[in-house]
């Protein structure tokens, strides 16, 4: 048996009740809210803990996602440290200030519950809510189950604080698959969680009239430029931060963990790479392929922004065949990861053959036997000559 | 009534140097609007002229706190500000000082448009702070477009007047009522014109945010937008008064009082000493228009009637 890190218990919660774990342990100054399926259960946990006198929070109930973000915009360039929760529409309509956040560098910590997002209207997981931001400046994490979303939470308000960084962090768990889903969750003791995300130490604060600041201000194209390189910057630092908190979690912890989780890659001549629920079935489908002496392995991807080039390219380089399987779709293109992914490659002498797998949209249901296919059409793909015409392909969809 | 010779002895928070049209009123309305709190003044303030033209980095022309962060959301940032200023004074996180007043501002589009659900929603979860609309009847800012408080037959850029269509057909939006729906405990029409209504409405909209949101509706004629000369804007002001277009009067506690009755003082205009100096009104000018002033003083008349019922008059 595992051995526990001291102090900790096991409780049954959902992801949902994960996320809001984490949250009263952590205790954030400001929490604005607004409710949108799968994400809920977060904001009404959270705010059953504020009726009940357990934590001392400003939830400040909005009308609607735009202002969820406005609100935590106004809060944090106050001082205060504030986190919210959002799923897909209610991502896209904050969608405005998602973008402003990070570049007036605003340390928010965001669950995002994955979901579909419309058309048509569908209210269960796919990542193209996630993906939608992909490029906002905010620092993005994939859970792949309910303990880590709760452990991503925590690290996450480090992570954004840190002085090196002070980015907007987005903590991604599935829809329905990991926030509706019970399950026992590692909870570390409230105390030890205190410590380790201490109080948020602003540089800079709207609540002084004595050094009044001008926050948001026009910037031209005089400036403009150079507070878009401070912002990507940032970003960049962030790589070192985010190794700095794997790290200092780990002390308390016992789990050490990496930007890109690499299971049983080392000498793996197929490769999956994945995020999210998916890959705890795919582990168990590598597992099993191992048995029987095949050598597969998987790359899960738990830092999305910023992309770990360096450790994908490490891990993929000296694969025969390599599906990058993605809860996305890029029209007109391949989806994210797998552009990133083949971009990371480019420039090594060897590398595998690379095909882009779309699945599980709006929900659709991911078990062993796909995984087990996708594992055999590895080992296919390993001697296809591959170009526009099948590196993109669809799992599961009927024709 | 206020000393206006003490009152200009303080400290003045929006200062010169901007780049606002010049004979803009928006600044001196934010400006004075200020001036009235008794408490230091944190200010958010929505896209549109006036932020644009007082934050162009690096200079800012606000010696006081200030954020801007987009279009349609300058109650929700105000939000924020006030509630992680209660959340970190309850956890001694921050020095107890005097304390602050907040203060939301914007213009009709960020208002009466794009920024109503925001302000509404911010009003009715009880955040305590004063929103001041400068109301200048259009998207001023790029280019005078067509808003929801655009008078009937105004010519805009994006509603012209033109061989078969004279202007906006629609009536403008009754804002300040909207407002006073919101159960708020004070409510407000102002004018430069009448500095000193304006001043006693600023200073009872800070006071009254000990209790609730309050809302201050400044009529804000813009040089480019109405074609007016660029030292008529309290003059027109004045006419949009007169003329009962832009009546004064506030709403406390919910009893209506109208502050400035220009029938009684025998001061009443019609509409078109109003609408004459405006080239947004060019056409209606014309003779074979003169049907259209006569549906323009219609509204106003109405609008006039529904307003003294409500306070008593």
């Amino acid at each position: 048996m595992k051995q526990m890190p001291a102090k900790s218990e096991i409780k049954a919660l959902t992801g949902a009740e994960a996320a809001a774990e984490a949250m009263r342990q952590i205790q954030p100054d400001v929490v604005p809210e607004y409710p949108i399926t799968p994400q809920t259960q977060i904001v009404e946990v959270y705010s059953q803990f504020v009726a009940d006198g357990i934590v001392d929070s400003e939830i400040v109930r909005c009308e609607s996602e735009h202002s969820v973000m406005s609100v935590a915009m106004g809060a944090s360039v106050a001082g205060a440290r504030v986190m919210t929760a959002t799923s897909s529409q209610g991502l896209a309509f904050m969608f405005e200030p998602v973008f402003i956040a990070p570049s007036l560098r605003l340390p928010i910590v965001m669950n995002i519950v994955n979901r579909a997002l419309s058309g048509p209207i569908n209210i269960h997981c796919d990542h193209s809510d996630g993906m939608a931001i992909r490029d906002s400046g905010w620092i993005q994490l994939y859970s792949e189950n309910a303990q880590e979303a709760y452990e991503h939470t925590i690290m996450a308000v480090r992570i954004a604080e840190h002085p090196d960084v002070q980015l907007p962090v987005a903590i991604n768990q599935d829809g329905f698959i990991t926030s509706h889903a019970l399950v026992n969750v590692e909870i570390i003791d409230d105390k030890i969680v205190k410590d380790f995300v201490g109080v948020r130490k602003p540089a800079f604060s709207l609540l002084d009239a004595e050094k009044p600041l001008s926050v948001g201000m026009l910037d031209f194209y005089d400036y403009f430029f150079e507070h878009k390189k401070q912002t990507f910057d940032a970003m960049e630092r962030s790589r070192r931060i985010i190794r700095e908190v794997f790290d200092a979690f780990a002390k308390i912890t016992g789990k050490k963990y990496d930007m890109a989780e690499k299971y049983r890659c080392d000498d793996a001549e197929h490769i999956i790479v994945a995020m999210s629920s998916a890959c705890g079935i795919i582990k168990d489908v590598v597992d099993e392929l191992r048995g029987q002496g095949k050598k597969v392995g998987l790359l899960r991807i738990r830092v999305f922004r910023p992309f770990p080039e360096v450790e994908v390219a490490q891990a993929l380089r000296k694969a025969k065949a390599v599906i990058i399987l993605e809860r996305a779709s890029g029209f007109g293109s391949y989806s994210p990861i797998y552009n990133e992914t083949t971009a990371a490659l480019y420039h090594y002498p060897q590398k595998p053959k690379m095909v882009n797998y779309v699945f599980g949209l709006g929900g659709r249901n991911f078990g062993k036997s796909d995984a087990r296919k996708l594992f055999e059409e590895l080992e296919k793909i390993e001697g296809e000559f591959l170009d526009e015409k099948n590196k993109l392909r669809y799992l599961g969809v009927r024709e | 009534m206020v000393d206006i010779k003490e009152f200009a002895k303080r400290e003045v928070k929006l200062v010169g140097g901007h780049r606002l049209c010049a004979g803009c009123p928006a600044p001196t309305i934010a400006k004075l609007a200020m001036m009235a709190s008794d408490k230091p003044v944190i200010a958010s303030n929505a896209t549109g002229c006036l932020e644009v033209s007082t934050t162009i980095y690096p200079y800012t022309a606000w010696k006081t706190p200030w954020i801007h962060t987009a279009f349609e959301n300058t109650a929700a940032n105000i939000s924020g500000v006030e509630a992680a200023f209660h959340a970190l004074q309850r956890k001694g996180l921050i020095e107890q000082s005097k304390g602050f007043r907040f203060m939301a501002i914007g213009g009709d589009g960020g208002t009466y448009d794009i920024g109503l659900q925001s302000l509404s929603g911010a009003i009715e979860r009880g955040h305590k702070f004063v929103y001041v609309c400068y109301d200048n009847e259009a998207y001023s800012n790029t280019g005078i477009q067509r808003s929801s408080a655009t008078p009937l037959f105004a010519n805009t850029t994006t509603d012209p007047t033109g061989h078969v269509r004279k202007g906006k057909q629609e009536l403008r939006k009754n804002f300040t009522e909207i407002m006073v729906a919101h159960n708020m405990k004070y409510v407000a029409q102002a004018s430069l014109s009448n500095i000193q209504d304006f001043i006693m409405k600023m200073e009872k909209a800070f006071k009254y945010t000990d209790e609730t949101a309050t809302f201050v509706n400044v009529v804000s004629p813009c040089v480019p937008g109405w074609g007016i000369r660029d030292g008529d804007a309290v003059m027109m002001s004045k006419l949009a008064v007169d003329t009962c277009f832009w009546p004064l009067y506030e709403v406390e506690d919910g009893i209506y009082k109208l502050n400035y009755n220009p029938e009684a003082t025998g001061q009443k205009k019609p509409i078109i000493e109003f609408l004459k100096n405006q080239g947004r009104f060019k056409e209606l000018l014309k003779p074979e228009n003169s049907e259209l002033i006569a549906r323009f003083q219609q509204d106003v008349d109405e609008r006039w009637e529904k307003l003294k019922k409500k306070c008593g008059v």
